[in-house]
C-alpha cells in the first residue's frame, strides 16, 4: 500500500471536497483545511469512512478565540488522525460571537461527547444534537465562558501588580 | 442461576431467604472524597442490590485553569503547569512540552538529550506504572502488594532528585535540553537500579500475575472491545489492553524512540487483567529501552544552541554581553517566538499526551490545548461497569487509571 503524505493527501481532499475546503495549507508537519461550518459534519463522516482515507482516530477537539476578526471570532479545531497512513489533519472551522452553532460530531465519534462539552463549557460554543450539552469542568452557576480573551486572567481591580513591570 | 429462583437449602430441602436483586433502586455516591477513587471525582452510582444500572459522572473538582494560565506565562514558565497534569508521571509532561516548543523554534538537539530524555521518561512510566498496578492489588485486597513496588519507585523518585532536585512535580529539563548531565550518582543510582530492579519487580510481579483470586477477580472486569475503545478514544495501555496496538512512541516516533528496539504488549479482552498485563509487560519494555539508551548515551552536549530559551552558564552571564543579554530576555520572558502552530504529543502514561500550541509571537502561547488522555478515555467508563457488581467498579477504575490531574486540567 501506497503511504500517503501531507500532499498527496491534500489532492485527495480537494477532489473529494472540491469547493467545501475554503483553504488548505501545511503547518510544521501537519495539513490543516479550513471549512465552513455546515460543512464539518459531513465532511468528518466521509474522512471517517472513506476507506482509502480512513480517518479512524478523532484525537482533539478545542476551541480558538480571536476577537478582532469580526464575523469569525470563534474557531473549533477538529484534529483527526489517520492510523492507517500515520497521517494527521486538523479541520478548522469559524463561528460568529453572535450565533456559535455548529452540529456535533457525536454520532460519529463518542469521544466528541465531552471534547464538545469542554469547547462548550470554556467558548460557549452550541453543538447541535449533542445528547447532554452542559458544562463539565467549570460550576454550573458559572455566568460567562472563561477561556474567551475578553476574560482577563488576573483580577482587574488588583492595584498591586503593574504589567509594565512584568514585560508585559 | 435465574434470579427469581428460591434458594433452595441443599440439606433439608427448606426455601432460603431470596438475596438476590431485589428490584428496588438505591443511589450510592462513589466519590468524590472515597478510598478507592484514588482521586477527587464523583460517580453517582444507581443500583439494584450490587448490581450497578447507571452511573452519572461529575468531574471538574481540581479543575486549575491551566490553559488560561498559560496564555499569560512565557513559555518556560508553563513546564511547572505541565507537572501538574499527571502527577504520576510528570517528566514525560515537561519533557512533551519542551519537545513541543522545539519543535515550534525549529531547534536541533543533540542525540544525547534525545538519550538522555528517552531514560527519563522510561524511568517516569515505569514509575507510573508500579502506581497503577499496585493500586489494583490494593482494590482487590493484596495491600502487601502495595508496599512492595513503593520501595522500588522511592529509587526512581531518588534518581529524579539526582537530576533535577524535585521528586513528584518535577519541573526537569529546560527548553533545549537539561540544566546538567547526569551526574555521577546518578550514573552509580541508575546502574544499581538496573541491576536490582528486574528481580524485585518479578517478585512482586509473581504475587499478582498468576495468582488464582486475583485473576478470577479481575478477568472480564470492566471489558471494552477494541471497536468501543477506539469509539471512545482510548489511547495508551487501556487501547492497547482491549488490543490494538497503537502507539505514539511507534507511530511519531520523537526523541530518537525509532532507534530502539522494544515491543508494545497487547491484550485480547480489555479487562482490568489484560490491563495489568499490558502495563506489567510494558514496564519490562522500559527496562529495555533504558537499558539500550544508557549503554549507547552518545556524547556531546546535554543542550542544544536555543540561546533564546536556554539560560546561559552563570560565568558567562557575568562576562560576556551577549550571554548577559539573553539571561534577562529568558528570566524577564522576552524570548522570540516564531508565529505559528503545532500538535506534538508524546506516549504518556496513560496514553497520547498532546499539546496543541497556537503562537502569535508574543511571550506567551497565544492558545495552549492539551489533549489529556484521561479525559477522553474516562466517559467511557459507565458503559464499562453497567450491569457489573460496585466491587468490579472499583477494580475497573483503579485499573483505567484516571489521575484527577490530568483529568481535570
Amino acid at each position: 500500500m501506497q503511504k500517503m503524505t501531507n500532499s498527496s493527501l491534500s489532492e485527495r481532499l480537494h477532489s473529494l471536497f472540491e469547493r467545501r475546503i475554503l483553504a488548505s495549507e501545511e503547518l510544521y508537519d501537519c495539513l490543516v483545511i479550513e471549512v465552513a461550518a455546515p460543512d464539518v459534519f459531513d465532511i468528518i463522516q466521509e474522512l471517517k469512512s472513506e476507506s482509502q482515507l480512513s480517518f479512524n482516530f478523532l484525537t482533539l477537539i478545542g476551541g480558538v478565540h480571536y476577537p478582532e476578526s469580526t464575523g469569525q471570532e470563534l474557531c473549533v479545531v477538529y484534529h483527526m488522525h489517520s492510523w492507517k497512513h500515520a497521517l494527521r489533519l486538523r479541520i478548522k472551522t469559524y463561528l460568529s460571537a453572535e450565533n456559535p452553532r455548529i452540529q456535533s460530531i457525536t454520532p460519529l465519534f463518542d469521544c466528541a461527547n465531552w471534547m464538545e462539552r469542554e469547547t462548550y463549557d470554556f467558548f460557549g460554543i452550541q453543538f447541535d444534537n449533542h445528547p447532554n450539552l452542559t458544562r463539565i469542568l467549570n460550576m454550573d452557576e458559572m455566568d460567562y465562558f472563561p477561556m474567551l480573551k475578553q476574560h482577563p486572567l488576573e483580577d482587574a481591580t488588583r492595584e498591586d501588580k503593574d504589567d509594565r513591570f512584568f514585560g508585559r | 442461576m435465574n434470579p427469581n429462583d428460591n434458594l433452595i437449602h441443599l440439606s433439608n430441602g427448606q426455601v432460603l431467604a431470596k438475596e438476590n436483586i431485589d428490584g428496588e433502586i438505591a443511589t450510592i455516591n462513589f466519590g468524590p472524597t472515597h478510598p478507592a477513587t484514588h482521586g477527587i471525582f464523583q460517580n453517582i452510582l444507581t443500583v439494584d442490590g450490587e448490581k450497578i444500572l447507571n452511573s452519572v459522572q461529575t468531574v471538574g473538582y481540581i479543575h486549575r485553569a491551566f490553559e488560561k494560565l498559560a496564555e499569560r506565562r512565557p513559555y518556560n514558565q508553563i513546564t511547572p503547569i505541565t507537572d501538574r497534569l499527571n502527577y504520576c508521571s510528570s517528566p514525560i509532561n515537561n519533557l512533551g512540552w519542551h519537545m513541543t516548543v522545539e519543535k515550534l523554534l525549529n531547534a536541533e538537539i543533540p542525540k544525547r538529550v534525545d538519550y538522555m530524555r528517552v531514560i527519563v521518561m522510561e524511568l517516569a512510566r515505569i514509575a507510573d506504572h508500579l502506581i497503577c498496578d499496585s493500586i489494583i492489588g490494593v482494590d482487590t485486597g493484596a495491600l502487601t502488594s502495595f508496599f512492595y513496588p513503593f520501595s522500588e519507585r522511592e529509587k526512581i523518585y531518588e534518581l529524579y532528585e539526582e537530576m533535577c532536585g524535585a521528586r513528584l512535580t518535577t519541573n526537569i529539563g529546560r527548553i533545549g535540553g537539561f540544566d546538567k548531565d547526569f551526574s555521577p550518582v546518578f550514573h552509580t543510582k541508575l546502574k544499581e537500579f538496573l541491576k536490582t530492579f528486574p528481580l524485585a519487580f518479578e517478585e512482586w510481579n509473581g504475587m499478582l500475575e498468576r495468582n488464582r483470586i486475583f485473576m478470577d477477580r479481575t478477568k472480564g472486569a470492566g471489558s471494552i472491545s477494541a471497536d468501543r475503545a477506539l469509539a471512545y478514544g482510548f489511547t495508551g495501555p487501556n487501547l492497547r489492553a482491549a488490543g490494538i496496538d497503537y502507539d505514539v512512541r511507534v507511530m511519531h516516533p520523537y526523541s530518537s524512540y525509532s532507534d530502539f528496539d522494544f515491543i508494545i504488549p497487547v491484550g485480547v479482552n480489555g479487562d482490568t487483567y489484560d490491563r495489568f498485563m499490558v502495563r506489567q509487560e510494558e514496564i519490562r519494555q522500559s527496562l529495555r529501552i533504558i537499558e539500550q539508551a544508557y549503554n549507547n548515551l552518545p556524547e556531546g552536549a546535554f543542550h542544544g544552541d536555543v540561546p533564546e530559551f536556554y539560560l546561559p552558564d552563570k560565568k558567562d552571564v557575568y562576562n560576556n554581553m551577549e550571554a548577559l543579554i539573553y539571561h534577562f530576555k529568558i528570566i524577564m520572558g522576552e524570548s522570540a517566538v516564531p508565529v505559528g502552530e503545532i500538535y506534538h504529543s508524546v506516549e504518556g502514561g496513560n496514553g497520547e499526551l498532546g499539546y496543541y500550541l497556537i503562537s502569535d509571537g508574543g511571550r506567551s502561547p497565544y492558545r495552549l490545548q492539551f489533549r489529556r488522555p484521561c479525559f477522553i478515555y474516562y466517559q467511557a467508563y459507565p458503559e464499562m461497569i453497567t450491569g457489573s457488581n460496585i466491587s468490579d467498579a472499583v477494580i475497573t477504575l483503579s485499573s483505567i487509571n484516571v489521575i484527577a490531574g490530568e483529568l481535570d486540567a
